[in-house]
């Protein structure tokens, strides 16, 4: 019982906690949800955000260091689109091996994920590394790549707004736009895509590949800019990896993974206090995140068993 | 003599439908059977019967006289019965031994699976590289492994369906002298076959099914074409019960020449040396000809693998020939065979469905609300009957799922329309409305329709004018001069001059 007031104080006992913890970790969740839910709705099987997440912060990092003299807005401006291009790169390298080879992409991005986490702890131990060559990590980025913050005394950045506006983005695309629907149908039925709707689903495939790599590239951007100021090896606990999560809870729909990314956000935000207060591992929350999963997939498999059930009672009815 | 194998009075039923009704066939050692029969008649399930894939509800199966049971095909193995199917059976991504030693038990032993391939080629002269891909191999060695994968189970009975549908003139002459060599040496086989002519002369028997049931058994030689096609088709009068009556019955348009273009130049299609050799190399297609004219419904005859698949395609706008012209209408409607898969998205809506066609080509925002109108008024056209036009197509009974296919086709492409086995599965209501749908003469000029079946009696329904495909190549069907007679049709898809 301690343990879970301690949960909920720390997800959203305080304006600080909800404000300076949850939705600070809600916001990269948020983005990479959204880049798995894109892909996924494709049928493309990207399990890579981890990896061009970690892109995208490399680059955004990199342009930091680099243009740190420039005036603020552009600065902020060329790490939003280096970390966008970085993670659509790194995707992209996924999704030529499957277009030219035949790579599944299920193998080649999480491969692909640890060569993103081997990269980036060369790239701070050489190119990157802090002028006095001790720690492993960047340099510091100056106050011109230092993302504003939205509320005063708290943590949470302006990640939030671009994040909330990517889902509000991608919602509108799938639902409104003709290119949307392609990617809905391509996802739903290859076959019928292709062969009724003429929809030439490769390429349809190729550009929700490089839109799901750009949605995590920008969560490493935002992370960057937003809490860490530097790059390391430790900047992400997995959120790519818990993002397929997040939009499997959202069953899929940007909408959703808007409240699924507060709700995990909440979660990792409580169990940090869950462990400082009641000295409950915070393992425990991943054993809870996972049987959540596990019961909306059960849930969701159900439902869709008995409605074919009820179907197929009155196919034969007839 | 006892027979090597003996079906009696075999009865098969798929749900309503009567596949088999007292069959039966009776195949001597040392001999070369052919099976034959129109689409439908039970050729293939008899013989999967005898191989223990499907059981049948009554009848009898011996072997060299002794009844016997097969609860599956491990059974009829072990009688020494393989088949090879129209369809191979093979691994792609294993290696030719591989798939040798695919079914046997025990350890897997590399060695001994590649030296049993080569033995085995060594004996019958089916030569085959043992560490070779299942998948790089051509249809022809593909062919020759599934026979090899049978002999490596010590058949002695070997089962053909269709072999020489998807091979070149040069390997079905190589197969058919093998075969003959096979039988010579004491192996028995039985020939599952739409090819009529080859049939008869590799044959020493003939055994011909009708509607489930056995209507002749003879010795080959000796028997003419006319004699089996009267027996395929059976007595022409009663035959066509689909059929419409001749008042009825649409007229052709006048000029209705194959190669040559009409006087007008009007054609909706005209195909002009059209081939199609797919990814695996088979030639599908050679030298078509054909043209097709507003308000023509050319009906298209062909056992499968004739080539009538790929035919449709093209006019289709759905596959690209390797040679050849082709003239066609910008937008083609098409009603595939496969409509769950490659007409329809079953998790989306009915409208979401409806927008499919022309998806392609689509800018910027969907316009739902008038999507969303078109859609209804294909429903209230075509009776389909729905909750609402938000509802998931899955929730569509297949007859209501063919009429939103139809619907939307005719209404993206108005000039044409190419459909294949519109009906297949359908109950009769439902099959009656499709039908009538696709040949509905509606707007001016008319459209063209294309329109297959693998029913003859369906197209024959319908048609004003019958092409038919046999082994790739696209013929002419000269109209019978009485009515109901289905003779010229059987000799086309039979491939009889």
């Amino acid at each position: 019982m301690e343990a879970l007031i301690a949960l909920w104080d720390g997800a959203f006992g305080s304006a600080y906690a909800f404000w300076s913890a949850t939705l600070v970790r809600a916001t990269p969740l948020l983005l990479v949800g959204l880049a798995v839910a894109l892909a996924f709705r494709a049928g493309v099987l990207n399990i890579g955000a981890e990896g061009q997440l970690l892109a995208g912060a490399t680059a955004a990092t990199a342009v930091a260091l680099a243009a740190a003299s420039l005036p603020r807005p552009l600065v902020i401006g060329a790490m939003i689109i280096a970390g966008v291009v970085a993670g659509a790169l790194w995707a992209g390298i996924a999704a030529v091996l499957r277009r030219r080879f035949g790579v599944m992409e299920v193998i080649s991005t999480i491969m692909l994920n640890f060569v993103a986490l081997n990269l980036v702890s060369w790239v701070i131990r050489g190119p990157l590394q802090e002028p006095l060559r001790i720690y492993p990590q960047s340099a510091t980025i100056s106050a011109s790549g230092r993302w504003p913050l939205l509320i005063e005394g708290q943590r949470l950045h302006l990640g939030f707004i671009l994040a909330v506006a990517c889902a509000a983005a991608a919602w509108w695309v799938l639902a409104r736009t003709a290119t949307g629907f392609r990617v809905r149908a391509v996802g739903a039925g290859t076959s019928a895509a292709a062969s009724a709707g003429g929809i030439d689903t490769e390429r349809t495939i190729m550009g929700v590949f490089l839109a799901s790599g750009a949605l995590a590239g920008l969560a490493g951007a935002s992370e960057v800019g937003g809490i860490t100021w530097a790059l390391y090896e430790g900047i992400s606990p997995g959120y790519g990896y818990t993002a397929i999560a997040v939009a499997l809870l959202a069953r899929l729909d940007a909408r959703w993974v808007a409240a699924s990314a507060l709700f995990f956000g909440a979660l990792e935000a409580g169990a940090a206090s869950m462990q400082r207060r009641a000295g409950v591992p915070s393992v425990v929350v991943q054993v809870i995140v996972a049987l959540v999963v596990l019961s909306v997939l059960a849930l969701a498999r159900w439902r869709a068993v008995a409605a074919e059930r009820a179907l197929v009672v009155r196919a034969e009815g007839l | 003599m006892t027979a090597r194998l003996a079906l009696r009075g075999v009865r098969k039923r798929f749900g309503a439908t009567v596949a088999l009704d007292d069959a039966h066939c009776e195949i001597r050692a040392g001999t070369v059977h052919a099976l034959l029969g129109e689409n439908g008649a039970g050729k293939t399930t008899l013989m999967r019967i005898a191989f223990g894939i499907i059981t049948p509800e009554s009848g009898v199966i011996e072997v060299d006289g002794a009844p016997v049971r097969f609860r599956s095909s491990a059974d009829a193995i072990a009688q020494g019965i393989g088949m090879v199917h129209q369809h191979f059976m093979l691994v792609p991504a294993m290696t030719v031994a591989e798939n040798v030693a695919l079914g046997g038990r025990g350890r897997f032993d590399r060695a001994a699976a590649e030296e049993r391939t080569r033995s085995i080629g060594r004996e019958t002269g089916l030569l085959l590289d043992p560490g070779a891909k299942a998948g790089e191999l051509g249809v022809g060695a593909q062919q020759r492994l599934e026979i090899v994968k049978a002999l490596a189970h010590d058949a002695r009975i070997l089962i053909l369906d269709e072999p020489t549908a998807v091979l070149s003139p040069g390997e079905t002459t190589e197969l058919y002298s093998w075969l003959r060599r096979f039988a010579a040496q004491g192996g028995t086989v039985v020939l599952i076959t739409h090819r009529l002519e080859e049939a008869l002369e590799i044959a020493d028997d003939v055994t011909i099914l009708r509607a489930g049931r056995t209507v002749l058994e003879s010795a080959a030689p000796g028997l003419d074409s006319h004699t089996v096609i009267a027996a395929l088709t059976g007595d022409p009068a009663s035959s066509s019960d689909l059929a419409v009556a001749p008042q009825e019955r649409p007229t052709a348009p006048t000029d209705s020449a194959m190669h040559a273009s009409p006087a007008g130049g009007d054609a909706v299609f005209s195909l002009e040396g059209v081939g199609y050799v797919d990814a695996a190399g088979v030639r599908r297609l050679s030298d078509v000809n054909l043209w097709v004219a507003p308000g023509e419904i050319l009906g298209v005859i062909g056992v499968e693998g004739a080539g009538q698949r790929e035919l449709l395609r093209i006019l289709a706008g759905r596959l690209q020939p390797t040679s050849g012209t082709v003239k066609r209408p910008a937008q083609v409607g098409f009603v595939p065979e496969d409509r769950s898969r490659d007409a329809l998205i079953p998790s989306m809506s009915l409208v979401e469905n409806f927008a499919l066609a022309g998806a392609s080509s689509r800018r910027g925002l969907m316009d739902w609300s008038r999507l969303d109108a078109e859609t209804n008024q294909v429903i209230n056209e075509l009776d389909v009957r729905t909750s609402s036009a938000d509802a998931r197509v899955a929730t569509l009974s297949g007859g209501n799922q063919q009429k939103l296919v139809v619907g939307r086709e005719r209404a993206v492409a108005r000039a044409a329309l190419v459909a294949e086995n519109p009906t297949r599965g359908l109950d009769i209501r439902a099959s009656e409305r499709v039908r009538r749908e696709i040949s509905a003469r509606r707007g001016t000029p008319a459209p063209a329709v294309i329109y297959h079946s693998s029913d003859l009696d369906e197209v024959l329904a319908v048609a004003t004018r019958v092409v038919a495909c046999f082994a790739g190549r696209v013929t002419a069907v000269v109209p019978p001069a009485t009515e109901g007679d289905r003779t010229p049709y059987a000799k086309a898809l039979m491939g009889v001059e």
